[in-house]
């Protein structure tokens, strides 16, 4: 199965980089992205960009916004444009598609974040090393990698989800949308908690590890992409997949 | 492998109340190309999805290369091919492209892939072209490029839904050499479901008639033809009067006059002897310019048939 979903892959990236290759079709704004948080905001926060904690959470952010730029399409794109009964004759099976979808995007949205943070790296040092090398302290740095990869996972599986029912990209995106918003909600009802339950969670937050409220996170996301991926392998019927 | 490279037993599929596909029991013998007619909404389509274990049916069932499409539909999909209405191309990516994935998915190793995408390409006039985006491309060229697909990991049986559908008729024209040309080379059984009827005419030893999900004749061409219109004598001229017409239908091995001005069809019970019904016409004073023997044509049959049951 992992020839299958590399092929899927394959397919999906190629798809992926010539139509964003362009200039028109996405293009300028990789470049715009890679500009900032490789070289604009490196430049701005100068030696800061990799002492901080606060990596954590913007590095964390970006796969989740480069993957739901792309994932909608998974599916509906396919339908969309149909492709996707000839691709369900093959001889694929629904794990290898599925898998193969959901990796292309994490890939996409993982990669470009990696590459965007050795791009920073290097500006930075170029920059403000004065004969040193600047690394990511290895917690900080380990918490980028494994918390960018499961954001862009929670991003991946919730796009695939969505967007194996939805009859066109753009539907696609607003339910996608939607989702990310319900995801959130208990966020925004945080404020609406006691004022002495605020108190209380906000001094376990400042005075509470970094690195274990960062490994609370990670378990907490990967809990939910196995429950959504779960959920979308659960949804994948290719007699449905077609009638939709 | 079996001699039967499709068996239906009864297929039956719903949608909600309309039955797509009623009842369907037919034989497709390999390695001959099995036409599949009927007007559009007829379940043709549905038949396909079926054969391809891709939706259940209510009812019946149906093997295809001796696998069963309940429980081995992925044995079923291994083995075929599939060009459906859709040509199902992706078109951002290159001709190569599209055909490379596709060989990835039927797991042909790369020395092999890249002989047979030439081969099919080159095969096809394509080939000059290979690297150019499919999105660009016409649709008569798309859909080249989609019989090449269907044809790369050499399936032993393809299903083609109206591959000619939507196509101008030097397209189509061509397409049908290429068609034919493969099918010979490859020799694979096909299940080529149409409207057209001058396609299947051109391309099937076998057809099957379907109208409403229900299969109404299958059989050679000459078979049908001779189940709903038998041979006829056409007769172009003047002095078809009331008179002529009933002393050509008193004769025995006449079933039928029609006269649609100076056009006379008889048709015959059999094809024995047809020089004296010309005879009686000229000695009852009807002027003959042109007689002409000849049977119906696949496309006569076929609206016979839809509109008789």
């Amino acid at each position: 199965m992992i020839t299958d979903i590399w092929t899927i892959m394959w397919k999906e990236i190629k798809e992926l980089l010539t139509q964003r290759g362009r200039f028109r079709g996405g293009g300028a704004g990789m470049l715009i992205f890679i500009g900032v948080f490789g070289i604009f905001m490196p430049l701005q926060f100068g030696r800061s960009w990799v002492d901080s904690p606060a990596g954590l959470i913007y590095w964390a952010w970006i796969p989740f916004l480069l993957v739901s730029s792309v994932v909608a399409d998974s599916f509906a794109g396919e339908r969309e444009r149909h492709t996707l009964e000839t691709l369900l004759t093959s001889r694929l099976s629904d794990r290898a598609i599925l898998f193969g979808k959901v990796l292309a995007a994490i890939t996409y949205g993982w990669g470009f974040t990696i590459f965007s943070i050795l791009l920073g790296l290097i500006t930075v040092n170029v920059a403000f090393g004065k004969g040193q090398i600047l690394l990511y302290p290895a917690t900080i740095g380990l918490g980028i990698l494994v918390l960018s990869f499961l954001v862009a996972g929670l991003a991946a599986t919730l796009g695939v989800l969505v967007s194996l029912r939805a009859s066109t990209v753009r539907q696609a995106q607003q339910t996608f949308t939607v989702a990310f918003f319900i995801l959130f909600v208990p966020m925004f009802l945080l404020p609406m908690l006691p004022p002495a339950w605020l108190a209380r969670i906000g001094q376990l937050l400042t005075t509470a590890n970094v690195e274990v409220i960062a490994s609370a996170v990670a378990v907490l996301l990967l809990i939910v992409d196995s429950g959504l991926l779960a959920i979308a392998l659960a949804r994948f019927k290719r007699a449905r997949l077609i009638l939709d | 492998m079996n001699t039967i490279a499709i068996r239906t037993q009864q297929l039956t599929r719903n949608f909600g109340a309309v039955r797509a596909v009623d009842g369907l029991s037919i034989e497709v013998p390999a390695g001959i190309v099995f036409g599949f007619l009927g007007p559009n909404g007829s379940g043709k389509t549905t038949t396909i999805r079926l054969l391809l274990g891709l939706l259940e049916a209510n009812s019946g069932g149906a093997q295809v290369l001796d696998y069963d499409t309940r429980t081995q539909a992925e044995q079923i999909r291994q083995h075929s091919g599939a060009l459906l209405e859709q040509s199902g191309i992706y078109e951002r990516l290159s001709a190569a492209d599209n055909l490379e994935f596709y060989g990835r998915v039927w797991r042909m190793p790369p020395a092999e892939r890249s002989a047979r995408i030439k081969e099919l390409l080159t095969h096809l006039g394509l080939w000059d072209r290979r690297n150019e985006l499919a999105g660009n491309w016409s649709r008569g060229m798309k859909q080249k490029l989609a019989i090449a697909r269907t044809l790369l990991h050499r399936p032993s049986l393809v299903f083609l839904d109206e591959p000619t559908a939507g196509l101008d008729p030097v397209a189509a024209a061509a397409l049908h050499e290429d068609l034919t040309s493969l099918v010979a080379r490859e020799g694979v059984t096909v299940f080529l479901t149409t409207h057209n009827l001058a396609e299947a005419e051109k391309l099937c030893q076998q057809v099957g008639v379907i109208r409403q999900g229900r299969l109404l004749a299958t059989g050679t061409p000459d078979q049908l033809r001779a189940q709903a219109g038998g041979p006829r004598l056409e007769i172009i001229g003047k002095g078809f009067t009331p008179q002529v017409i009933q002393q050509l239908q008193a004769q025995p091995m006449v079933s039928g006059v029609q006269v649609n001005n100076s056009h006379l069809t008889i048709q015959l019970r059999e094809t024995k002897e047809t020089a004296p019904l010309v005879t009686l016409l000229v000695g009852a004073g009807a002027q003959i310019e042109e007689v002409r023997k000849g049977k119906a044509n696949l496309e006569e049959t076929f609206l016979a048939l839809v509109e008789e049951k």
